[in-house]
């Protein structure tokens, strides 16, 4: 093998590097915060919900669990503009993701949901508690609580399978990896070096939930 | 212009298909094989195994799918093999789904009581016979249901190969889709297919999962 490893020339490159990575932070933030309120809310539906919204939530759940990410994405991108619904890269990289975290996390949330014991429920309307807010505040909190360790590493999934948004030419980390690969044939370090990045967001991501966690969710009382 | 038929349009999908279907098999069983070695390594008596076992599952299951399948790709270029699409499609599947399997194996080797490790031990065993007659057994009870629903992951994995050039159903989509100029129909029915592959497999999942814990209550 007579190739020879270089790294240094990437340097040239770091303005596109740099902006991979802000717009996949970007995706993954938006997408975090909007994927888990809808599946906050489909989770609700699936659990105390008016029934006729119930097979509805429950089909698009299954129906996002099992197909590809990708083909979700070109569904939303080139699929859409036939009803009239035109999208730009980066909205349709944002809703995909959106839907796609929204159906996973209904079914993680709902399990924690399901685990929450039936007298919690009796407690909130003994303290004269609407259904909502007894769901709200006594089921909610608790169940997010139980299941954010799950949730979180969720959320690290979806981010890593956002590197495929580049195939609709959203410009994130792996779009500048592509980018500088076809400027400069080198693929080798190219992918290397992103792929080290997505480690490292990953690894960082993990604890930014796990620090989110401590902060919204109050230390259990002493037993 | 020609005039594509639904029919068209299925049956060059059916038959891109037979690929997806034969990646995802090898990719299961040789992700299974490699991660059955992965799950002795994770969980023998030498650190420096150990570690090294946790490394490996910690970078693939940290790292996007696609920039493995683009290192397999490019970089095995690099060192003067010829890369067919399809052998490094086959060769990144397979190491990325060993990092999952061997990582859920290993939590059902755990959910194991530990118990029974020192009763084996008690009775002379070695670390590989208590494996193999007294942990394994009841480990792969509890590893049925999450091992079947991880091949829905590795069923929808595989439709990133396409991104290398390997013709399979989500490939198919693309092509079609530029011969026909019905984006929304062909993607439709490519979400159709995928959703005919994995359902199955998750809901036995399912299934599974509440027959085996049943049978577990019962005890």
């Amino acid at each position: 093998m007579n190739y020879q490893f270089e790294f240094g020339w990437l340097f040239e490159y770091y303005p596109q590097i740099v902006k991979g990575i802000a717009i996949t932070v970007e995706l993954i933030a938006v997408g975090a915060v909007a994927g888990i309120s809808l599946g906050i809310f489909c989770a609700w539906v699936r659990a105390l919900g008016p029934s006729w919204l119930k097979p509805i939530v429950a089909a698009y759940v299954e129906l996002i669990r099992n197909t590809p990410f990708l083909i979700q994405l070109f569904f939303i991108f080139f699929g859409l503009p036939s009803l009239g619904l035109q999208l730009d890269e980066l909205q349709a990289a944002n809703i995909a993701m959106i839907v796609n975290l929204g159906a996973y996390s209904c079914e993680i949330i709902r399990a924690g949901i399901q685990a929450t014991p039936r007298g919690q429920f009796e407690a909130g309307a003994s303290l004269a508690m609407t259904r909502f807010e007894t769901f709200r505040h006594v089921v909610l909190v608790p169940s997010l609580q139980r299941i954010w360790p799950a949730l979180s590493s969720q959320v690290v999934i979806v981010m890593l399978g956002s590197a495929v948004v580049s195939q609709i030419a959203a410009e994130d980390l792996t779009f500048a990896a592509n980018f500088i690969q076809s400027r400069t044939f080198r693929a080798f370090e190219a992918y290397m070096v992103s792929t080290i990045v997505y480690l490292a967001l990953a690894i960082l991501l993990r604890q930014a939930l796990a620090a989110v966690g401590g902060l919204i969710f109050p230390r259990r009382a002493a037993r | 212009m020609i005039e594509f038929t639904t029919w068209d349009i299925l049956r060059n999908l059916l038959l891109a298909t037979r690929w997806t279907i034969l990646l995802s098999l090898v990719s299961f069983v040789g992700g299974g094989v490699v991660g059955l070695a992965l799950l002795f390594l994770r969980i023998s008596k030498r650190k420096s195994l150990r570690s090294l076992a946790k490394y490996y599952i910690e970078l693939f299951q940290g790292t996007p799918l696609l920039m493995q399948l683009f290192i397999a790709f490019f970089g095995l270029g690099l060192f003067g093999i010829d890369v067919p699409a399809w052998l490094a499609a086959g060769l990144a599947l397979i190491l990325w789904a060993a990092a999952f399997l061997g990582e859920i194996w290993r939590g059902c080797v755990e959910a194991v009581a530990k118990g029974q490790w020192e009763a084996s031990a008690s009775l002379g065993m070695g670390r590989l016979q208590q494996m193999r007659y007294v942990i394994l057994p009841q480990a792969m009870r509890i590893a049925v249901a999450p091992t079947v629903g991880f091949s829905v992951q590795v069923v929808k994995g595989t439709a990133l190969t396409s991104i290398i050039g390997f013709v399979e159903l989500s490939k198919a989509g693309t092509v079609v889709t530029n011969a026909t100029f019905q984006p929304f129909t062909v993607y439709g029915l490519v979400a159709l297919i995928y959703f005919a592959l994995c359902w199955p497999l998750s809901k036995s999942s399912q299934v599974l999962e509440r027959k085996l814990n049943v049978a577990h209550r019962n005890h």
